[in-house]
């Protein structure tokens, strides 16, 4: 039988890429199934594979959960546990920008490819009048990038995941100040099974709340840098895809 | 609705009286004290098909000055504000019956007579393919758009007492 196919959102941090691939051989061996893990470079490439309905199993971003939940009949299984996606909106500390009222059409802003975080980070600047006609968007390919074109004053403000932000060195950090940090709570990825899997769904949803408790999996987890996983219901998911939807 | 209770409400507040869209009244105390939208967070409640609110996040609560128990199963009229055009939740309910979302900067009432500016989006809750419900996400406005927004409403008004 073809295996089935497992895929991670691009954002996931660069240091739990093993991680991942130890969760995959986990898993199989749990689940007693064969599962082939496909990781993208880019949210484009993974969109494309979506759409040729060739996954299976993925951890995906709050962004992607609506059309893979709403169009591709997706289901929630778990979430990371209080893992939530906020975002930090950073300048380069000498900046003259002290909070966002301060921020003027024209800014440039850095960022990466992440959806929700620009999602988020747009709709955050949006109170200071800021918005896509009147800003100029750099996209790098990592936050580390992002960091760099704020300290060499190559941009303005830098949207951030939260998570990636407090993973930068102290010096990178040292050369940049916090403007805003979000605090929705509720906006988190999550891990959705396509419907061909549906017969397993019921055993995987077990097999993630109680992975503390099996057999290496506190070690997995600690490998991919989550705490565990907290069960995320269909309704959960839906009420997250109409406040992304609200956002928009 | 129940009336507001002057105990609740801080000093220096004029007393209105509020007309619903279905006739129904209300006695409010309103104060010319504005509390800020809380930086970073997002205000949520969510309402049945009829619009009881049946959910709030924190801030939903706190920044209504009620407890959670004083909102859950309240029509979401209870922070409507005097300054506020029946028009424009008009177009709310309008907007949503058609099947569509709706945005716009609304001034809402506190328990203390206070007020707070947001920018809502309200979605219909589709479930099975039916409405089960609404959910309103507010943001922080602008201070542009809510100076803009004070004499628009302000216009409004004046339009609708004619
Ligand atoms: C999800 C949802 C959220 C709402 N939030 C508010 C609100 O914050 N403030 C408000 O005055 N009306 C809000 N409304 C509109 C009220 O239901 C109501 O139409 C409005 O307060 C005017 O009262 P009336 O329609 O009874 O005249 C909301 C409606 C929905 C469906």
């Amino acid at each position: 039988m073809k295996p089935y196919t497992m895929t991670v959102s691009p954002d996931f941090m660069p240091d739990y890429i093993a991680g991942w691939y130890i969760f995959n051989t986990w898993l199989q061996r749990q689940l007693g199934q064969s599962i082939h893990l496909e990781l993208y470079n880019d949210f484009a490439t993974q969109r494309e594979a979506i759409s040729r309905d060739e996954i299976d199993l993925i951890y995906a971003n709050p962004f992607d959960a609506a059309m893979l939940v709403r169009e591709k009949g997706f289901s929630a299984i778990a979430a990371p546990q209080d893992k939530p996606d906020e975002v930090i909106l950073a300048v380069p500390a000498e900046s003259p920008v002290k909070k966002l009222d301060d921020l003027t059409p024209g800014t440039r802003i850095a960022r990466t490819d992440d959806p929700d975080v620009n999602l988020i980070g747009m709709m955050m600047i949006e109170s200071a009048d800021l918005k896509a006609d009147n800003t100029h968007v750099q996209m790098l390919d990592s936050y580390v990038l992002v960091a760099k074109a704020l300290f060499q004053e190559r941009a303005d403000l830098g949207f951030f995941l939260k998570e990636a932000y407090e993973s930068l060195s102290d010096f990178v950090r040292s050369q940049l100040s916090v403007l805003l940090s979000s605090e929705i709570h509720v906006v988190t990825h999550v891990l959705l099974a396509s419907p061909a899997f549906t017969t397993h769904q019921d055993e995987l949803r077990a097999c993630l709340l109680d992975m503390p408790h099996r057999d290496k999996g506190q070690g997995v987890l600690d490998s991919m840098g989550l705490s565990g996983w907290q069960l995320q219901a269909q309704e959960d998911t839906e009420f997250m895809i109409d406040l992304m939807d609200t956002l928009a | 609705m129940q009336d507001m209770h002057q105990d609740d409400v801080v000093s220096s507040c004029i007393e209105q009286v509020l007309v619903y869209h279905d006739d129904s009244r209300r006695k409010v105390y309103v104060a010319d004290q504005e509390v800020p939208f809380p930086e970073g967070k997002l205000i949520v409640s969510r309402t049945n098909e009829a619009g009881i609110i049946t959910h709030g996040n924190q801030s939903f609560v706190e920044m209504s000055g009620f407890t959670e128990d004083e909102l859950i199963g309240q029509p979401h009229h209870i922070l409507r504000h005097p300054d506020m055009p029946k028009a424009a939740f008009k177009d709310l309910w309008d907007t949503l019956a058609r099947g569509e979302k709706w945005s716009g900067y609304v001034k809402n009432l506190r328990k203390d007579g206070a007020y707070y500016w947001v920018l809502a989006t309200v979605v219909a809750n589709i479930r099975g393919g039916e409405v089960t419900g609404y959910t309103s996400v507010r943001r922080k406005p602008s201070r542009e758009r809510i100076a803009e927004c004070i004499e628009l409403y302000r216009q409004m008004r004046l339009e609708e007492a004619s």
